[in-house]
């Protein structure tokens, strides 16, 4: 059983993850650890790898060039194992939840045959058992009259709704590491409110651990234990969520900070310029052209990721990759 | 001091009490018929109540913000603002007259209210450069004589923050950002005393959308833009905006000064909005519960009643009115929060 082991080893440890698609070296030497009941928010601007971590970590990714390490506690290499394997740990130990669930469910079946199906390839379920196990499953998702629901299919439901049947997909499995994309981005501010605490309280609930990929600073700190800043594909700053944010080292976290808009916030830091495309990415810290602190060196020499306290040095602590930190 | 004194006494302003606003919607109402759901190819018909009874003032220099989710009829109420759509009951007035009539009497309206499309992308023709682009209001309401277009598409493109040699580009060739400055150049290069602007920043990075902020509060300030800004995001609108209506099912539930409003909301579907809104290191607030519900079924009474936390007996029974709450503010509640 999953539950015997360790409770201090990782549940997911990522090394030196990087992702070619053709010539563009979409990330670059991504590190991060993931520990057992622990939420983690990848958070960044468009461009900075977030979905293709998740992406590349479920073996979804098309047409790239995928090199590193994922070691899934008592799996192995999520990047090196035959897709056989692939296919019986997708579900049961690990899965995702979409941005657009109304593109992720199939329009031509109903949402209770997603369900049940699902459940009879994870759990082994007879056809009466799924069904019974999706009522209660609908239920727990917040789907009021979830005997009826499960005829329904994806256009007759809201986009909320929409997101609890993928919820309730993603979890049928029990898996122990769920992947969530921007889950609520579409949603309206009070649905998204729902969502984020169902998720939240559903792996919670099972003892799970789960990967948030959000775009806004200000959520994930009220969602997430650990935060992962990525800048244009490489990692610059990851740690529990209240260091990342009130003592962070790198320039683009504080940037990134600067940019959130709080309600009474009159004043806002606009960053200057743009990422810069990927045949003009420097060598070294990708963020260097737009860094109000770079120093010469900083663009040709890639910046080590380093503990921000030297007596703290663990995978799960603050660290930050900066020549000239805050 | 010295600045209002001058503008009292100067004679090409009309003094201030006298003057109509911009934009007046008195009891303004739209409903659209549309086909019975479930109706077959049977041609019954039913009323949609995409706006019901909204009353708005939009002074001259003024800064709004239209807030509401999906479904809320923010974007009903700008095709009324803007003359596209007649409202089926009540009047909708633009400096005092009656905005179709305004704008069927030539292009003095299309000129003075521009707007910004939410897919910026989308409202540029592709085939054309971003020069062509910003140049074709320019000739169209003949705004500079032939000869100075090019000096005149410099000033723009420098004003929205975009580098000279942008007018030789094509939209393709520009990010999502640069795209919606574009956007912003063109809606100003017919010199409007009014933009309209349907959630102009949503959708595009963090960093991104912080420099159109500042970009258009700039504008708005320096041009004396009176600015309408439909937006679901409660920080822009407390960022950008001094005024604020935030809309529920085809009503303005709530509106007032925008600080004040958001420091005390008082009524409760202002305040869920308020709470859902992510601020750093709270914990997440408890959601409302359920959804909006269909326009084609309101519920009798009040339409949040379904949703409120605080609903009482009478609130299923009696529809409140937008009503005065306070100084410059107004509520449709009738047990609003904060009320003794």
């Amino acid at each position: 059983m999953k539950m015997d082991a360790i409770a201090a080893d990782p549940l997911l440890a990522v090394t030196d993850l990087t992702v070619y698609r053709g010539q563009a070296k979409i990330l670059d030497r991504v590190s991060l650890s993931l520990a057992r009941g622990e939420t983690l928010a990848l958070v960044g601007e468009s461009g900075a790898g977030k979905s293709t971590i998740a992406t590349a970590l479920m073996r979804l990714l098309d047409g790239a060039e995928v090199e590193g390490q994922a070691d899934l506690s008592g799996a192995g290499d999520l990047l090196a194992l035959p897709e056989a394997q692939m296919v019986r740990l997708r579900g049961r130990r690990m899965s995702m939840i979409f941005q657009d669930a109304g593109a992720a469910l199939n329009p031509a079946y109903t949402v209770g045959r997603q369900l049940i199906s699902v459940l009879r390839r994870t759990m082994g379920l007879d056809r009466a058992a799924a069904r019974a196990r999706a009522v209660d499953l609908f239920t727990q998702v917040g789907i009021n009259d979830a005997e009826a629901r499960l005829s329904a299919f994806p256009h007759q439901l809201s986009g909320g709704m929409q997101q609890r049947v993928m919820v309730a997909i993603a979890l049928a499995g029990n898996p122990d590491l769920l992947l969530a994309d921007e889950p609520t981005s579409a949603l309206d501010v009070t649905i998204q409110a729902q969502i984020v605490r169902l998720i939240l309280s559903l792996t919670r609930d099972r003892g799970a651990s789960c990967i948030f990929v959000l775009h806004d600073l200000a959520l994930a700190s009220q969602a997430c234990d650990r935060i992962v800043v990525l800048y244009a594909g490489q990692v610059v700053e990851s740690g529990p969520a209240h260091d990342v944010l009130t003592r962070n080292r790198h320039p683009y976290t504080r940037q990134l900070q600067g940019c959130v808009l709080e309600i009474g916030r009159k004043d806002l830091l606009a960053p200057e310029g743009n990422v810069p495309s990927h045949d003009q990415m420097p060598e070294g810290c990708r963020f260097a052209t737009r860094c109000p602190r770079a120093l010469p060196h900083c663009a040709t020499e890639p910046p080590p990721l380093a503990a921000a306290d030297p007596a703290r040095t663990g995978p799960l602590d603050h660290a930050f990759a900066c020549w000239n930190p805050e | 001091m010295m600045k209002d004194m001058s503008a009292m006494t100067d004679p090409r302003q009309p003094p201030a009490p006298t003057r109509a606003p911009v934009f007046e919607l008195i009891e303004v109402e739209k409903v659209f018929q549309i086909r019975r759901p479930g109706a077959g190819l049977r041609r019954d018909t039913v009323g949609l109540r995409a706006l019901d009874g909204v009353r708005l003032r939009v002074e001259q220099g003024a800064s709004l913000a239209l807030v509401g989710e999906s479904g809320s009829g923010k974007s009903t109420l700008l095709r009324v603002l803007l003359g596209l759509d007649a409202p089926t009951g009540g009047r909708a007035l633009y400096h005092g007259r009656p905005i179709r009539e305004v704008r069927a009497e030539g292009p003095r309206f299309a000129r003075d209210v521009a707007m910004v499309y939410q897919d910026a992308r989308g409202s540029l023709d592709p085939r054309m450069t971003i020069g062509a682009l910003i140049a074709e209001p320019l000739r169209h309401f003949g705004i500079v004589p032939a000869g100075q277009v090019a000096g005149r598409v410099a000033e723009l493109l420098a004003r929205v923050g975009l580098p000279a040699d942008a007018a030789q580009r094509y939209p393709a060739g520009l990010s999502g950002g640069q795209v919606r400055r574009v956007a912003i150049a063109r809606a100003l290069a017919s010199e409007p005393s009014v933009l309209v602007a349907d959630e102009a920043v949503s959708g595009l990075d963090v960093s991104t959308q912080a420099q159109l902020l500042t970009l258009l509060r700039g504008l708005q300030r320096d041009m004396g833009l009176t600015l309408v800004f439909i937006t679901h995001d409660l920080g822009v609108a407390s960022y950008l905006c001094e005024e604020i209506a935030i809309m529920y099912l085809g009503r303005i539930v709530e509106t007032g000064p925008t600080d004040a409003v958001l420091a005390a909301p008082a009524h409760p579907y202002a305040a869920a909005l308020r709470a859902a809104a992510p601020r750093f290191f709270e914990p997440l607030p408890e959601p409302l519960p359920g959804e909006i519900p269909s326009p084609l079924d309101l519920p009798p009474g009040c339409r949040f009643s379904g949703r409120c936390p605080m609903v009482q007996p009478d609130c299923q029974t009696r529809d409140p009115q937008l009503g005065r709450h306070g100084e410059g503010r107004a509520v449709a509640c009738l047990h609003p929060l904060g009320a003794a």
